[in-house]
């Protein structure tokens, strides 16, 4: 992806402009089309009116410039950066930029699709276009006042020159840009005239943040608005039998208690209702209790005194039986094959020697320090729904259908979230609320205890990989990977990651048992811990192969040619520039006696990632001190930003690789708070220090990409350490169990 | 249901609450003051964490009718005039990625300080043990404590 740096703009019809009746330039565009793959103009866009589009960048004529952006924060930093590269080349001080989330209520702001993972590597052409744009329509406007050409003008710092030596700000041109034809051809900067691309900027919303304003989900409050409580199946596989709610209904806040599920059985069991079509559908088929009550406190009380009877409608699912089925389909012979080179079976049976380990991983809720909230306010005439969701269009729709209406009078508004990793692509939340509402004719806030929103499922599925490899002549001939999974299995080009096209032999299988308990995306979805078994495994292949791990990964990238598989996306060369980056900034193997190092590199989410973890032995246990990372995520928009994500990232994949576990008896979540379930904390964390590789590639995402190499690199450099393999996560378990008999 | 009177961010307030109620809800739902935020309700995680008389406390497990005569602080009343150097640590290193926990570390570590003006790293390390930040931007909350540290000495 190489940077074009004279693009003909064809999709003009993308912005339009207007004059401000206050006086200043407004210029609408569309911010998600934008940013997605091979966009087109929806309609004929002549016919357009303002309000079709979603966001706008306004100057006025003081020359400051206000981004208004439709996207939501899930903390990602996207809100920051994304602006960045409007402001980079429309050529103003970032101190004249500010940024503000659209007004909810407004109808400029009805066409909201959630970003992504992938908004700064899709929107990276489009946005610095826009601002490409409102600059040369600027200059254009500077340029007829002072009746000379447009190219010999130039425009830089929000001020336009021209060869007389005359000059204009922006502000003292926007009346009169307002009334211009939208330019076709643009030409943007090269990187290395970059004045905000490439230098820290921070979090826009930063103010607002550390002085408490209402900006999440849970802060959202209109007159008037109840509070709901929604008491579920405590075991997946339940549903309602009969409750008593005559305690709950005698709490003086509890204004009543009603039953909802209806709603969602008709639209599950509608004939042609396709789950696949609805990727965001998680609805229970049971009867739910609703607590309607004046404050959250009424609520939690009054769903405490509800007296429910459940029933088991169909099998209630334990751990051990999944243990069970994933190992039973992990020896059977029932898989499909999502990727074969070469020949295994042969590479296998003329092998010198095999090498076979089983990794393990447990289910894992999202945890989002937000829990689970929606506001739905159902009118006859309107629906208005208002919260944390990265999904509103497919809201949206099942809310429409759910509730039988038109889709054009369901307005979703989407709040700042508590973080998302996954979890709030599922709009689940969102059609209770909506039924609720519905039942109730008034607007309600659904909220969630902690306890509830760690019970409510969508979780990670427990995942199992028997991993095999051929050793022939002292080489690696062949490798075998296969995938046991609850209820589905990799997605897209996975199956091609690392190390597919470095081995002749090569084959990986996939299967998957359905259970009841419902399962969904979460941060770097299966690479989370498939990239650990890999990691692990290799590392094991290089102790075997008796030579240095980093070497051998080196040497297995040696074997792949870019560009000849079409399915390979990571790159040979960029992989390989990173490894060495983090293990000459890592001092790989350079370190005292007492520090043990562990390394692994993944590509995944098109970013190239290689981590060293330091870890030193304290009383039998790893004190994990250090993680070096290098990063090779093309051009670094926003460094701060992306050694945020990046630390948080690393941070995330150890502390769940330690210490996150979470299980089931009888279909029941074993854990549901804090108190047991264990999230990293501060005294555990490494320090984590960032590298970038330096390119003028385009920009790729960095929310998810740090994350996966942790788990390995730690699991390592603990073989480093203690001689001890670890195969199954949290590593917790194992290392309680560790002898003392170590290396130092 | 019954009346008290309470002190928080330096104005008297009348609430109306059962006695159980948490202060956590009282400060949310009847007085409108949301940057106190509410993460598992008993006490583990810290985002509930304000001051009372002075000190850190986690506001999800106290009941409000116990706190007449107290002065409560939240993160909205911990700005006087201008940003306290705790949040001008937290912009200039700019430690918040969703930002929903940051309340709730700001006034554990802005009590801390008050404690120990000039602690160590690992003394930091303990002090913010509590507080649970699930994007995990744990690097950048113990290097902002230790630059207010800095700031204010």
């Amino acid at each position: 992806m190489e940077n074009k740096n004279k693009i003909t703009f064809s999709r003009r019809n993308f912005i339009r402009t207007s004059a401000l009746a206050s006086g200043g330039l407004l210029i609408g565009f569309n911010f998600f089309n934008s940013c997605k793959e091979a966009a087109v103009p929806p309609v004929d866009v002549s016919k357009l009116n303002f309000n079709d589009f979603n966001a706008f960048i306004k100057i006025a004529d003081n020359g400051y410039v206000t981004i208004f952006s439709p996207n939501p924060e899930i903390g990602q930093g996207v809100k920051t950066s994304m602006p960045m590269l409007i402001a980079e080349e429309l050529d103003v001080p970032w101190e004249h930029v500010s940024v503000e989330q659209g007004a909810l209520d407004t109808e400029n702001f009805q066409r909201q699709v959630a970003g992504g993972s992938q908004s700064i590597r899709f929107g990276w052409d489009a946005l610095r276009q826009t601002g490409a744009t409102a600059k040369q329509m600027l200059v254009n406007a500077a340029a007829a006042k002072w009746g000379v050409d447009a190219s010999s003008c130039t425009a830089s710092d929000g001020i336009i020159k021209n060869s007389n030596g005359d000059q204009l700000s922006y502000g003292d041109v926007v009346n009169e840009a307002a009334t211009l034809e939208v330019p076709e051809d643009v030409t943007l900067k090269l990187p290395k005239d970059y004045k905000i691309i490439g230098k820290d900027a921070i979090n826009v919303d930063i103010d607002d943040i550390i002085t408490g304003k209402p900006l999440f989900g849970l802060d959202y409050k209109t007159d008037g608005m109840l509070y709901a409580s929604v008491l579920r199946p405590p075991a997946f596989g339940q549903i309602l039998e009969s409750y008593d709610a005559s305690e709950a209904k005698a709490l003086s806040g509890v204004i009543d208690v009603i039953v909802i599920g209806e709603k969602a059985r008709n639209y599950l069991n509608q004939e042609k209702f396709d789950p696949s079509a609805h990727w965001s559908v998680r609805l229970s088929e049971s009867d739910k209790v609703v607590v309607i009550g004046k404050t959250t406190w009424d609520v939690i009380k009054g769903k405490k005194a509800i007296k429910a009877i459940w029933k088991n409608k169909s099998l209630t699912e334990s751990t051990e039986l999944h243990d069970k089925k994933l190992n039973d389909l992990l020896n059977g012979k029932e898989f499909d094959t999502r990727r074969s080179d070469g020949n295994v079976k042969k590479a296998f049976a003329n092998a010198d020697k095999v090498i076979e380990r089983v990794y393990e991983s447990p289910f894992l809720p999202h945890n989002c320090m937000e829990p689970m909230n929606f506001y739905a306010d159902v009118k006859n005439e309107k629906v208005h729904l208002v919260g944390p969701i990265q999904t509103p269009e497919a809201a949206a729709k099942v809310v429409a259908s759910l509730l039988n209406r038109n889709i054009e009078d369901v307005h979703v508004d989407m709040t700042r979230m508590g973080g998302g990793f996954g979890r709030r692509l599922y709009g689940d939340f969102v059609y209770e609320a909506a039924e609720i509402s519905d039942k109730i004719k008034q607007p309600v806030k659904l909220v969630s205890t902690r306890e509830d929103d760690m019970a409510l499922g969508v979780y990670r599925p427990a995942i199992k990989y028997k991993i095999a490899a051929a050793i022939k002549d002292n080489k690696i001939s062949g490798y075998h990977l296969k995938e046991a999974a609850i209820n589905s299995n990799m997605y897209g080009l996975i199956p091609h990651f690392f190390p597919a096209g470095a081995i002749e032999n090569y084959q990986v299988d996939t299967a998957n048992y359905q259970s009841n308990i419902t399962t969904g995306a979460w941060r770097a979805p299966y690479t989370n811990f498939l990239a650990f078994a890999e990691q692990s495994f290799i590392d094991e292949l290089a102790d075997e192969l008796n030579i240095d791990p980093v070497q051998l990964r080196l040497d297995l990238l040696k074997e792949v040619k870019d560009g000849e598989d079409p399915n390979i996306q990571y790159s040979a060369k960029r992989m390989s520039d990173t490894i060495k980056l983090a293990a000459e900034k890592g001092n790989w193997r350079k370190t005292s006696d007492n520090v043990f190092q562990g390394f692994a590199a993944y590509y995944s989410h098109n970013t190239h990632v290689a981590e060293v973890v330091d870890i030193t032995m304290k009383n039998g246990q790893p004190s994990i001190d250090k993680v070096t990372v290098a990063v090779d995520c093309g051009i670094v928009v926003n460094p701060t930003g992306a050694k945020n994500q990046i630390e948080g990232g690393v941070i995330d994949g150890i502390g769940h690789a330690m210490y996150g576990d979470f299980s089931f008896e009888n279909g029941q979540p074993q854990d549901v708070n804090f108190n047991t379930y264990r999230l990293i904390r501060m005294k555990e964390t490494p320090i984590v220090e960032t590298h970038f590789v330096k390119n003028e590639l385009s920009p790729t995402g960095l929310g998810e990409p740090g994350l996966p190499p942790a788990g390995g690199a730690l699991a390592n450099a603990i073989k480093a350490a203690t001689g001890e393999v670890l195969t199954k996560q949290p590593f917790i378990t194992s290392l309680k169990n560790l002898q003392t008999d170590l290396k130092v | 249901m019954a009346s008290y009177n309470l002190k928080v961010n330096g104005k008297k307030v009348s609430i109306e609450a059962d006695s159980d109620t948490p202060l956590l809800w009282v400060l949310r739902d009847e007085l409108n003051l949301v940057g106190t935020k509410y993460g598992c309700g008993i006490g583990q995680c810290g985002s509930c964490t304000v001051h009372v008389d002075g000190v850190a406390t986690r506001s999800c497990l106290l009941p409000a009718s116990g706190l007449e005569g107290s002065e409560i602080t939240t993160i909205e009343g911990l700005a006087k005039d201008k940003l306290h150097p705790v949040q001008h640590a937290w912009k200039a290193l700019d430690v918040p990625q969703c930002g929903y926990c940051q309340a709730g570390q700001i006034m554990t570590a802005t009590s801390f300080l008050k404690q120990n003006p000039n602690p160590n790293n690992e003394e930091i390390r303990n002090a913010m043990h509590g507080n649970l930040c699930r994007c995990a931007s744990y690097n950048r909350i113990e290097k902002a404590v230790a630059l207010a540290a800095k700031k204010m000495s």
